[in-house]
């Protein structure tokens, strides 16, 4: 019964979000502040309505209904709770209720949070996410309705692949779709921006907390999906180009160009129409990765869409939403105004660089993963891309991204005179060479290696020399104190955020460069030596889990006498699927991670395939991420945003014209 | 600014869709084999071999008296690793013998992978350039082809085969052609 009213609730959503799209035009149409005002009740109901639905599916998972088609399909009365919960977005029907649980709640946010705003902007950008709204609401009806029942239904879900049960996997996505998702403010906005044909500088105040707020989930969520490759595929990798990464990579590149974007667009009132289209694309890009992701709709590099009529809607939604906005865009563009002029060598031209440097890897990304479906549009071949085009094509547009990134904070607005900083440029460089020199000296490393571990330091030691010096510019103590207190939070953020990449850059070096492997057989009481640590089989035994039965061995890791750690490393085999899988084992040490895996067990002589990687400052990865995210969040909680949304109270009931 | 470089983003998005529809409506259910590979025998082709496996050959192939699979793999693909359990279970409780066809992979990796999870495949051909795919019009990796007890290709499963597949798909496919003449 349940099922049903979460069914009849979808549709009663469907019917809003129509009425949130529609009634705000007829209040542009006939100057009528009422039609306009309901846009704001039709987000609380929609959310209201959608929330519904998205329990009354979740309470089917839950209670193991499998009289519904999808919780039959996708779950398993004997998974863990916390997976029949993860288990409602595991699948494409019920991903894309998240998704619109996701719109809705954005939504909602922006008709709380943006009381102040201008009524007529207001409601053209509830009227757009209406738009977004009913087009996924109606796809989820009309193509992929989760609530389908089965008859007869079944005793048993067929949902259970042992990889798939984790934590890091099960929790991802409402992070990716909160980063995706938050960027369909941005793309409103930008909407409502070409339809008024005006984008002043109180405009791009409201867009840029929502463009950051969405790059922090994107980049949390991506972080996600990647430490659980690591841990539970068992290769020591953390990054493999796979089609459903770079789906979430395109939009992570994209708004990392807008929220720079957004900078010179606030402080200098300028690039406005770039920053526009960067909100169209990053959108775009997150309905591409919405889509090829959970649809099937480009299953590894494979074709458009499995399943023709969701193609066809698919293809009809990126034609309305992306071909309807870059129209818009190439008509109303050129009538916003102008901004202010500035010198190549400035603040604003260096990230203009930066801009470009990533559009051009959002387009390298994009280009790989749809490059099987270009040639196979061209010519009768039928190829497909893997990793060693993305590192080709990738790491070098990087390179002068990260430069840039280094001694772009010390250059003023405007017009920056080079020979001011000319001297720290040269200063920081050549430390950075000495200290990578030395490294290398010291461990052997390859060229690419060395530029690496350059371009770490180089913008280490840039971000934290940017910041030295803006606070002791301060004479006295107290003078300093004061103005470490008073640094804006926004720029903290960056600071924190350009760190975060320099770790980043260091622990994807390192781990890469020096990460050692062993392969090998062993018996009990066996011996492995890696990296002056002694590793020591000591014992197995089989042991019962509730759905597996598992060989766990016992590793003794001695790095010296008195620090000795044990390793339970898991060859499971699961008898309901005859599944066999292999637990890794990591300890996780700040400068390095030792990882165990169990392989095949030879019957005959006891034996057990095993592998062991030894990856120094791997957790600098997952660090280096932290920081990022954590920067945005610090520069979110800058007061400016808040007085943003707060101001404009005089011209809250800004007349229509 | 000149205005027409404001249409740039829109004719290139457009160009873009073209291509899509494109593939949407000349090749509707991409899933399934290009008509020109279906009920063709598998093309004559030469594999290299992954040390110390058992090359796959056409003879192999052809001289089978069952329906068998050929599946396409990398150790790099993340699902390939999600399907090679599954892979295991077709060989080791439903005796299906499945080919494999390592693509554009790292030799030694590929080695590990099979020797830590578990060497489902009867025999392995190696296609380090990736032609030999293009020959069997592989999109990507995974892709699995059933062929017939004649050694014609029958059906073309894209992407990783999970449990439900084998139960909805392979194996009635398989039973299908075992009874067939």
């Amino acid at each position: 019964m349940l099922v049903e009213l979460g069914h009849f609730c979808l549709a009663l959503a469907l019917s809003v979000s129509i009425l949130q799209f529609v009634l705000p035009i007829i209040g542009i149409k006939l100057k009528s502040t009422r039609a306009l005002a309901t846009s704001t009740y039709s987000s609380y109901l929609f959310f209201c309505l959608v929330s519904f639905s998205f329990i009354s599916l979740m309470w089917a998972y839950i209670s193991s209904d499998f009289s519904v088609a999808l919780v039959a399909q996708n779950s398993h009365s004997l998974k863990p709770l916390i997976y029949k919960v993860t288990g409602v977005w595991g699948n494409h029907e019920g991903s894309l209720m998240l998704w619109i649980l996701v719109l809705s709640l954005y939504s909602l946010a922006l008709s709380i949070i943006g009381k102040n705003i201008p009524l007529k902007i207001k409601s053209i950008v509830l009227s757009v996410q209406g738009l977004i709204a009913s087009a996924f609401t109606g796809f989820i009806l009309f193509t992929s309705n989760p609530f389908l029942r089965l008859l007869p239904p079944k005793l048993e879900g067929e949902g259970f692949n042992p990889i798939l049960q984790d934590i890091g996997l099960a929790i991802h996505p409402p992070f990716l779709y909160l980063g995706y998702v938050g960027l369909s403010i941005t793309f409103s906005f930008s909407i409502a921006a070409l339809i008024l044909k005006q984008a002043d500088s109180i405009w791009i105040k409201w867009v840029r907390p929502w463009a950051m707020l969405s790059w922090t989930f994107l980049t949390i969520g991506i972080a996600l999906g990647s430490w659980w490759a690591y841990r539970e595929l068992g290769w020591g990798g953390w990054w493999f180009w796979d089609p459903v990464e770079n789906a979430s990579f395109m939009p992570w590149l994209a708004a990392t160009a807008l929220l720079h974007s957004s900078i010179v667009a606030e402080k200098r009132n300028t690039l406005k129409a770039w920053t526009i289209l960067l909100a169209l694309i990053a959108f775009s890009f997150s309905l591409l990765g919405t889509f090829i992701v959970r649809s099937g709709v480009l299953v590894s590099v494979h074709a458009f869409a499995s399943d023709p009529s969701r193609g066809i809607y698919i293809l009809l939604m990126l034609i309305l939403f992306t071909g309807g906005s870059l129209a818009l865009f190439a008509k109303n563009a050129p009538k916003l105004k102008s901004g202010n002029m500035f010198s190549p060598i400035s603040r604003e031209g260096a990230i203009v660089i930066n801009n470009i440097i990533f559009s051009a890897a959002a387009a390298t990304v994009l280009l790989g993963t749809l490059y099987p479906i270009f040639i196979d549009a061209l010519t009768a071949n039928k190829v497909s891309v893997g990793p060693p085009y993305f590192e080709s094509v990738f790491i070098p547009l990087m390179v002068p991204a990260i430069l840039l990134c280094g001694f772009s904070p010390m250059l003023t607005w405007k017009r920056a005179v080079f020979d001011n900083i000319y001297e720290r440029i040269i200063f920081i460089f050549i430390v950075s060479i000495l200290i990578t020199s030395f490294l290398i000296y010291i461990r052997n490393g390859s060229a690419m290696t060395f530029l690496g571990i350059f371009l770490s330091i180089w913008l280490f030691l840039g971000t934290i020399y940017d910041f030295f010096e803006r606070i002791l510019r301060g004479k006295s103590f107290n003078e300093v104190a004061k103005r470490i207190v008073s640094y804006p939070r926004s720029a903290y953020g960056m600071s924190f955020a350009h760190i975060g990449v320099s770790i980043f850059i260091l622990g994807a070096t390192m781990s890469t460069a020096y990460k050692t492997e062993i392969e090998t057989s062993v018996q009990i009481g066996d011996k492995i030596i890696v990296e002056n640590k002694e590793l020591i089989f000591e014992s197995i035994k089989q042991n019962q889990g509730p759905n597996w039965l598992a060989d766990v061995a016992t590793f003794r890791i001695s790095h010296n006498e008195s620090d000795i750690s044990f390793l339970y490393p898991e060859r499971r085999f699961y008898p309901a699927s005859q599944i066999n899988t292999s637990e890794p084992a990591i300890l996780s040490r700040l400068f390095y991670d030792l990882y165990i895996v169990l392989g095949e067990k030879d019957i005959k002589n006891k034996n057990f395939a095993v592998r062991v990687y030894y990856s120094p400052l791997l957790n600098f990865i997952w660090i280096g991420i932290a920081f990022m995210a954590f920067g945005g969040i610090l520069s979110l909680s800058d007061k400016k945003h808040r007085v943003s949304y707060k101001t404009l109270r005089k011209n809250r009931n800004l007349s229509i014209k | 600014m000149k205005k027409y470089y404001y249409y740039i983003p829109l004719i290139t998005f457009i160009l873009l869709i073209l291509f899509f529809s494109r593939q949407l409506f000349l090749n509707k259910d991409p899933s399934h084999l290009p008509s020109v590979m279906l009920d063709e025998s598998f093309p004559k082709l030469e594999f290299n071999q992954l040390e110390k496996y058992n090359l796959l050959t056409i003879e192999d192939i052809f001289s089978y008296d069952k329906p068998s699979l050929v599946n396409v793999w990398a150790s790099w693909c993340v699902p390939c690793k999600i399907e090679h359990a599954n892979l295991m279970l077709l060989k080791n409780k439903h005796s299906i013998r499945i080919y494999g066809i390592n693509y554009k992979d790292n030799l030694q990796e590929a080695d590990e992978i099979l020797n830590l999870d578990g060497n489902p495949f009867y025999s392995i051909g190696v296609d380090s350039s990736g032609r030999i795919a293009i020959n069997l019009g592989v999109y990507g990796v995974p892709e699995t082809f059933i062929l017939d007890r004649n050694g014609k290709i029958r059906y073309r499963h894209v992407g990783p085969i999970l449990e439900y597949d084998i139960r909805e798909t392979i194996l009635p496919i398989l039973t299908k052609l075992e009874q067939d003449d």
